[in-house]
């Protein structure tokens, strides 16, 4: 059953609790958080909001907030998204760099960043396979829309071509794919 | 270091306004230019101080452009000589470069996502987004995939890699919470078991 966001100080205290527990990526936590959790989002509108906030310029969470916000409350909810993405963060930075210099010393924190770093990994991996379950209702099918995906898979993790020219290549022929059959 | 004016942050500002603009694909992709900009060409900060930044942002939850706000931080710690000014500076140079970076970014998308809002039956803007949803897919992915092969000797780093796949199966398929994950991770790296 889907839900939506009773206030703007609820949609406040949403992203600010997600940005915290975003370490490594803040997509995983929105996934799990907006669309698991608080049924804001079906996997299907969350992947259609996702691919607007990636290809604008700026970080993409923060783009899914401005997004998300201002949907349900204009430029006070845009604002209300920016900044439960943004203020608790850079208060918790402060206070990390006060300490930064006496806490790197110690291999037990390096060893323990190493340690959430590899599993930030795979929450954002993790993220991506719940999200590819959207493609079930995708107008090009899940066989074409999957082949497409691993082809742009194959294309930025192992050959290394920058996303902005696989979204030039391979996402406008999808959309035009996809327009298509939508037309048709 | 040196005693910053009124004009010195303006050109702080410009410069993270021109980061925003230039930032398609993430913070990452200019960071050898700012590197280049802030180190080496007007020195606001030391070498060790830009490494220093990636790396409290790359530790701290949050977006990551939130390393923006640990190089206006750093900016702002050089800008005045004594002790405890230099951290009020500190936050106004995290605000400075927050907002130069967020600025521009943050007005397109909100006129971009009111169009789109404004538009969302029409056909050509629902292939817009749907025919992007497999490229987020396989793009996501990816971007697990490049973190996981910087650790690239075998030996050395299989217990990375089996952290991350086992990851990947409880997100996937539990309801596993993800600071509980985390938390694990920490752990287990701590001890130096991976």
């Amino acid at each position: 059953m889907k839900q939506f966001p009773k206030s703007k100080s609820e949609l406040f205290w949403s992203f600010t609790w997600l940005a915290l527990q975003g370490f490594g990526g803040v997509l995983p936590v929105a996934q799990r958080e907006l669309v698991d959790k608080k049924h804001w989002y079906t996997q299907e509108e969350f992947i259609e909001d996702w691919a607007v906030a990636q290809v604008l310029p700026g970080p993409n969470v923060v783009n899914l907030a401005i997004i998300f916000g201002s949907r349900y409350f204009g430029w006070a909810g845009a604002i209300a998204g920016i900044a439960g993405m943004l203020a608790f963060p850079m208060l918790v930075l402060i206070v990390l760099a006060f300490f930064y210099h006496e806490l790197s010393g110690y291999p037990v924190v390096a060893g323990a960043l190493r340690g959430m770093g590899a599993v930030a990994a795979g929450l954002i991996a993790g993220a991506s396979l719940k999200m590819a379950s959207a493609l079930k209702n995708h107008p090009l099918g899940y066989g074409q829309a999957s082949l497409i995906g691993v082809a742009c898979f194959l294309a930025v993790a192992i050959v290394r071509v920058p996303l902005i020219y696989v979204l030039l290549s391979l996402g406008v022929l999808s959309i035009y794919l996809t327009y298509r059959k939508i037309k048709a | 270091m040196m005693t910053f004016t009124f004009t010195d942050w303006s050109l702080v500002f410009l410069h993270f306004l021109g980061v925003s603009l230039m930032a398609v694909g993430g913070a990452v992709t200019v960071i050898p230019e700012m590197h280049r900009y802030m180190v080496n060409q007007t020195r606001w900060m030391t070498e060790d101080q830009f490494l220093t930044s990636i790396a409290i942002a790359q530790s701290a939850p949050g977006p990551n452009i939130l390393v923006i706000a640990m190089f206006g931080w750093h900016i702002g710690v050089n800008s005045v000589a004594i002790g405890y000014q230099q951290y009020l500076w500190g936050i106004l140079g995290m605000c400075v470069a927050m907002m130069g970076v967020m600025l521009p970014s943050s007005l397109l998308t909100y006129a971009t996502s009111r169009w789109v809002q404004a538009n969302q039956e029409k056909s050509y803007v629902v292939a817009f987004k749907q025919g992007l949803a497999p490229i987020v897919v396989g793009a996501i992915l990816a971007t697990s995939w490049i973190i996981t092969a910087t650790n690239n000797q075998f030996e050395r780093d299989w217990p990375l890699w089996l952290c991350t796949a086992v990851t990947v199966l409880l997100i996937w398929k539990t309801k596993a919470h993800i600071l509980i994950l985390l938390l694990l991770g920490a752990i287990l790296g701590g001890l130096g078991l991976i």
